[in-house]
This record gives C-alpha cells, structure tokens and sequence, in this order.
C-alpha cells in the first residue's frame, strides 16, 4: 500500500502529464508543482524534464527550487527522483547550453556523448547492468529501458552508480546517494519495467511488511 | 546494446483508427483505446499516432465501442497517453509552434510533422529550442517515379524540388532528432520496403531514422533491421489488420538473434 505524499516538479521543460499518469496508474495523486515554497509538504518528490542543463538550471532558479533541493541531502525521511535531465541536474556542472553548476547533490559532470559512429541522440531501448542492489533497482529489473539522451552523466564516485547502460562506452544510467536517487532512462515510458521501479521509489520510506 | 525499434502506426480519422492505401485509401478499424490496451499487453516499444481528419471534427458516434464521444483530437490524445506507458509521437495536421505545444501538454513525447516543416523551415529551430531535438521528427515522404524518388508532402499532393536526401540533411542540421521516411507509393501495399532509398538516407544522416512503407511480412522487417542502418522500423497496416502481427513479428526477429526487445519483459510485479 502506498502511502505518500509525492510532488512532480514543473520547469516548463517535458512530459509531466507522463509521470503524472504512471503515479496515478499506481493509485497515487501526484502533485505538479511549480515552484519551491511548498516542497516541504511532500514525502517523495520527482524531478522530471528533457531538454538543456543550462535552461534547466535556469528554470530550477527562477521558481525558488534550488535551495529547497538542496536541503534533501540531510533528510532521511524524504526521497527524491531525478528523471533524464532531472537525474543530470544532480550533477556539480553540466555543459550543455554553455558550462553551468548544477544542484551538486551527486559529484561528477554531464557531458556530450561524443561518437564518429553512433548516432546522437542515444534513443530507444537499451538494456540495463545493475552494479549495485537497491530498494529502487533490485536485480529483478534488469532488462531494457526506454532512453532518450545526447548528454550523460559521468559521476565521480563509482559508489554512488546503481546500473550502467552501453551505448558505444559503459555509462551511468542510474545514480544514488543517501535519499537522492536518479535515473537517465524513462521509467515512465518503459512498460512493466519502468512502472515496477516507479512503484518501488513511491514505497521508499514505507515501512517493509 | 541499443535495440531496434518496431512501432506500430496507428492512423486516426474523425477520432477512430483507420487503415490506409497509398494516403487515399481510408477503412475504419475502430477505437484508438482498444487498440491501445493491446498494444500495451505486447509492450511495443513505442506508438506513433498520426491524424489524418480532413474535416477537423472528430466524432466516436459507433456506441459499440463503449467510449465517450470525444469532441476534439486533444482530448483523445489526453486519453491515448493516460495509459500509454510507452514513448508517444503525435502527428498530422500540425501547423504551428502552438499546435505542438498543445499537443506536448496534452501527453504526447514527440511531434511527427511533415508539411509544414516545407511550408516553414523555420519551425524546426524553433521546436528543437523549445522543447529539444528529441521532441522533433521530421517526416519525410518519399514517391518513386521512374526510379527516380521525390520528396512529396501536402498529404502526397505537391512534389518538392529538393531531393528526400538534401531535405534529410537539412532538418537533421536545423535540429530535428530523428527521421521518419514513408515511402507513398508502398504505403498499404505490402510489397516491401524501398531499401536502397532508406538505407542512402540513413548513411548520410548521424539522426535516427524511422523508415516507414511497405511492411507486408516479417521478411520485410528482417530486411530493414539487417539491410540498412534505419533505428527503427514502422509499419501501419500490418499491426492493424493481421491479427497478433506485431507479437509475430517480434517474436520472429528476436529468435532469429537480431537486436530487438522481447516483445514482453517478464519477471516483475
């Protein structure tokens, strides 16, 4: 039974209706929030977008959620989900659109897939390899999921890499560290897979029966 | 590794999916909701919807179909992405920068527009800065005449004097993030697809390519996936019309160890 209080955070960028509609799937009333005053109230808050780190960042400012953000890495209680851009914001810096800092909530940079071979944007289904199990990621959902990217995230601790993905080089494609979780594929998009993790981050914090 | 995409087409008339025969063609097939629990069931590995009203109304009037009337193509997209936990392209009919944005809010990943990238190139950048490349698929439809191939669009009805190859190049460097070609003049006929065309495009072109017309048998996939360097391959009235195509399909690809998913991932819940 899923009990919890979950915001989806709007910066004008992606598919919100998208997460919105796997949470409701899952019998959960998500709330589309547009700016950082009322983060507080929620328990699970998700950090979805597609689009440029920069843009990004910039939007994540101008609606006060930085600081709000910021404040989820000294909570046990809370979890947060950073879904493709949402999951790169976590970075130090980013350099799309120009070089910019990011939420720094996770060490490590996000950069250009740079290939004479493959094609960019990485789209499609890919599978994933998990490195380390977690309650989000347990070794039954490995399998293939729907990404859409140009730009990975290259953490700095090999700790915090949850599952890789290969496209041309081995990349992180899922991240966490404490509270804080992201990933670069769509889970919302990926059929049973994706709605079985999503299920998984809404039960973060339940107590286990 | 990265798979090979099959993507149902789905052609929506006046709010009901419908079949199509080199664009002129139209046979009502029934409910887009209906079909969609299905293809949900076969977790396809991604749904292109593409509206083909000329009117500009849209009425569910057959009752036996168990759905509201649904008054505008919005709101059967509204309805379509409520339970489409695949990636979602939209297409047909798109004019403007406020159509796609429309169609965006309204729960679709990805616009598919084809005329009026011709009527105004500049809508490309325009998306791509807004909502990113990925958000753009540009697509192109292709006539073979005397084995020479046209860039067509105006729903088949003007012939471009550029060739589909420059047309590629150039909406993949204004900024589209992938490429969906139909063939017309294999559109509904199920007599293959125009390999050496697609796989030309492909090679010149770093964007995906979707490559569209002519898909009668799981051979003409098998074609496509081994043959040329197309991401994906999307097919209309097969999936539509043969009963189980697209698990067939699948199926077929995936035990013949070519890079597709497995039509259904088991093993959770």
């Amino acid at each position: 039974m899923i009990k919890s209080q979950v915001a989806i955070i709007d910066i004008g960028m992606g598919n919100l209706q998208s997460v919105k509609n796997v949470c409701a799937h899952l019998g959960v009333s998500a709330h589309i929030v547009n700016t950082g005053m009322h983060l507080n109230d929620y328990s699970h808050v998700i950090l979805p977008g597609v689009g440029s780190f920069s843009q990004g960042m910039q939007n994540l400012r101008e609606r006060d959620f930085e600081m709000e953000l910021n404040h989820f890495a000294n909570e046990s209680n809370r979890f947060l989900l950073g879904i493709c851009l949402g999951m790169q914001l976590f970075a130090d810096v980013g350099f799309e659109g120009g070089r910019s800092s990011g939420l720094g909530l996770i060490p490590g940079q996000v950069k250009r897939i740079e290939s004479e071979q493959l094609r960019v944007p990485h789209v499609g289904w890919n599978d994933i390899r998990i490195k380390k199990e977690t309650l989000l990621i347990p070794k039954q959902l490995a399998g293939d999921y729907y990404f859409v990217h140009s730009y990975t995230y290259l953490p700095e601790e090999n700790d915090d890499v949850l599952a890789t993905c290969e496209y041309e080089n081995e990349f992180a494609c899922a991240i966490s560290r404490d509270n804080i979780y992201g990933v670069q594929f769509h889970p919302e998009k990926s059929h049973d897979l994706g709605i079985a993790m999503m299920r998984n981050f809404l039960n973060l914090g339940a107590p286990t029966s | 590794m990265l798979k090979k995409r099959i993507i149902p087409v789905l052609f929506l008339k006046n709010g009901l999916i419908v079949r199509s025969e080199r664009f002129e063609d139209f046979r009502e097939l029934g409910d887009p909701l209906h079909q969609l629990d299905r293809l949900n069931d076969w977790q396809a590995d991604e749904l292109i919807y593409i509206d083909i009203s000329r009117e500009g109304t849209h009425d569910l009037k057959r009752d036996d179909m168990k759905v509201k009337s649904m008054s505008s193509t919005l709101e059967i997209l509204t309805a379509i992405s409520k339970k489409c936990f695949m990636p979602l392209t939209f297409g047909g009919r798109i004019k403007n920068y406020d159509d796609v944005n429309n169609i965006i809010s309204h729960g679709a990943d990805k616009v598919v527009i084809n005329s009026a990238l011709h009527e105004n190139p500049a809508l490309i950048s325009q998306i791509a800065d807004s909502f990113g490349s990925q958000c753009l698929v540009a697509g192109i439809d292709v006539r073979r005449e005397a084995d020479v191939h046209h860039l067509i669009y105006n729903q088949g009805n003007t012939r471009s004097n550029k060739s589909p190859l420059e047309w590629a190049m150039q909406v993949q460097d204004m900024g589209a993030g992938e490429i969906f070609i139909n063939s017309i003049d294999r559109d509904g006929m199920a007599d293959g697809f125009d390999i050496e065309m697609i796989e030309q495009i492909a090679l010149a072109v770093k964007i995906p390519v979707i490559a569209c017309g002519g898909a009668g048998q799981v051979d003409d996939f098998y074609d496509v996936v081994t043959k040329t360097h197309a991401s994906a391959v999307a097919a209309g009235n097969i999936f539509n019309f043969t009963e189980s195509a697209y698990v067939r399909v699948k199926q077929e690809l995936y035990e013949l160890k070519l890079c597709v998913k497995p039509y259904r991932q088991v093993n959770v819940i």
